[in-house]
């Protein structure tokens, strides 16, 4: 047994902000983002690695966060949905869900945000193959997809999309 | 906080051998942690307890594909990495393999190496390197080895790997280029190899209900000089099929060869039923991927680009 539970200490910036906080190492990533900074906009569906509903972008890249210890983001980048609006503007992509109602109750939504913006960033002019594949690790259980296929087209007809 | 996994002790590796005697200093109850992808969701169960884990994700030049006289892919390498290099163009039997793997977000995190010390029976890498004929080279506390894949994966679950060893690198020989290795027929686009990897799947974060592994060298436009073909997802390993093998390396390759070859599948298939679908769908599954995988392997063999994609039903 452990004497007492062992903690480590971690120095990750979120959303452009470095925060360094000592954590039981067993902290998983999406709780260091909800718990720790109270960054709630990521949310925990099935908590199983299936859903996609914690998605954030590690390092520039998608990664499910209820299946990442927080000490893996290390001296990482970690992008929230809460990151992606600037100066009180949607972000595009933001945008387009909102004019192509992208979604319902919204719970996924978050997730759906970061792994479009991810595909748009591979694919800048996505075929609907390429929009398939991007988000095939996030479920919504409300829109059947649809608008949201069709938000992913929209940005990529339109503005850059940054970050 | 909520806290699903057992409290561990967290350890930083610097390099393999600090890996290495980290894990022989600690015993039985510390683990290696590569992505992470498939042992946090063990640990979050509690299915996984380890006291310590033993982080290679921060040793630097674990990660990348060498091309030059064979292939060398490193053991942290991730899927997505692998599945977006230019250098496994010559092996696209790799890239069918590594951009099917579950959705995005596990292939941004999931490594090949983690793949390979898992050896979960419905992983898709243990197929395709059976294929291709891969070595896995390690590091333990007796210094380094090279294993060849065969002998590498055991059983469900279980790899040569001995205790406190690690996989460092996957090697895999380049396949004979067409034009190079055989002269036939006087055309020097004969004697090239072709490879591809088809995985039934219900959705992309699943693991496969079923799958084929292809690797064919042509000796002349529709014979082979070499074949192997590979079974995944259906056994406690994946499975060889010689009778599928032999059949193509028996003489032209035409329609009834292709049958012949699904059949020879379907008779070694041992499917089990369960969520994911019953012992003859996934047999009949089994045997129509073998046709498609061949198919593709072919076509790739005669330098046609071919894209292949996992199959969702
Ligand atoms: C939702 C989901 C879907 C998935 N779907 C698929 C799928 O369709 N097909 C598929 O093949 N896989 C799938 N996976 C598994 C994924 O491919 C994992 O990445 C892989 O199985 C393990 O790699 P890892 O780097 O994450 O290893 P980890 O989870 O970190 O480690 C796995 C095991 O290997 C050991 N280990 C890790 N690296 C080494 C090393 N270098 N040397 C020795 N031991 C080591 C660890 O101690 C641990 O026991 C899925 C995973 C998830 C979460
Ligand atoms: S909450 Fe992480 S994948 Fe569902
Ligand atoms: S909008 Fe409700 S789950 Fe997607």
């Amino acid at each position: 047994m452990l004497d007492a539970i062992p903690r480590v200490r971690i120095s990750v910036t979120v959303n452009g902000r470095q925060y360094v906080r000592e954590l039981e190492a067993r902290t998983l990533l999406v709780q260091f983002l909800r718990e720790e900074l109270n960054l709630t906009g990521t949310h925990i569906g099935c908590d199983t690695s299936y859903c996609g509903a914690c998605t954030v972008m590690l390092n520039g890249q998608t990664v499910k966060s209820c299946t990442v210890f927080a000490f893996q983001a290390d001296g990482g980048q970690v992008l929230t949905v809460e990151g992606l609006a600037k100066d009180g503007e949607l972000h595009p992509v933001q945008q387009a869900f909102s004019d192509c109602h992208g979604f319902q109750c919204g719970y996924c939504t978050p997730g759906f945000l970061l792994s479009s913006l991810h595909l748009l960033q591979e694919h800048p002019t996505p075929t609907e193959w390429d929009i398939r594949k991007g988000i095939a690790g996030n479920t919504c259980r409300c829109t059947g997809y649809q608008n949201i296929f069709k938000a992913i087209r929209t940005v990529a007809g339109g503005e850059n999309i940054g970050h | 906080m909520r806290m699903y996994p057992a409290a561990f002790a967290y350890h930083r590796a610097q390099s393999y051998s600090d890996a290495v005697s980290q894990i022989c200093q600690l015993g039985e109850d510390a683990k290696f942690l590569a992505g992470g992808q498939s042992l946090i969701p063990l640990m979050k169960l509690r299915l996984s307890t380890p006291r310590h884990l033993v982080d290679l994700g921060f040793i630097p030049g674990t990660s990348y594909i060498h091309g030059n006289g064979g292939l060398r892919l490193g053991a942290l390498t991730r899927h997505a990495a692998i599945a977006a290099s230019p250098d496994v163009a010559r092996l696209s039997i790799l890239r069918d393999c590594a951009a099917g793997i579950a959705d995005p977000q596990v292939r941004h995190m999931g490594t090949i190496g983690g793949s390979l010390a898992e050896a979960d029976p419905t992983g898709d890498w243990a197929p395709v390197l059976l294929a291709t004929g891969a070595t896995v080279k390690t590091l333990g506390p007796n210094g380094e080895r090279s294993i060849d894949i065969a002998e590498f994966i055991l059983d469900a679950y279980q790899t040569g790997l001995q205790p406190a060893e690690l996989i460092t690198e996957i090697a895999i020989p380049l396949p004979p280029q067409a034009g190079t290795g055989h002269q036939s027929r006087g055309s020097a686009r004969w004697g090239g190899s072709g490879g591809a990897y088809i995985a039934l799947k219900r959705c992309a974060p699943v693991y496969a209900s079923a799958s084929v592994a292809v690797q064919l060298t042509l000796s002349d436009e529709a014979t082979c000089a070499d074949a192997r073909v590979y079974l995944g997802v259906l056994g406690l390993t994946a499975t060889r099929v010689p009778a599928a093998e032999e059949v193509l390396r028996s003489g032209t390759i035409i329609d009834k060869t292709m049958e012949q070859v699904r059949r020879a599948v379907m008779d070694i298939a041992e499917p089990v039923s369960d969520m994911r679908g019953s012992a003859d769908y996934k047999r009949q599954a089994a045997g129509a991927l073998a046709k498609l995988a061949v198919d593709a392997a072919l076509r790739r063999a005669r330098r046609e680009p071919v894209e292949v994609s996992h199959l969702y039903a």
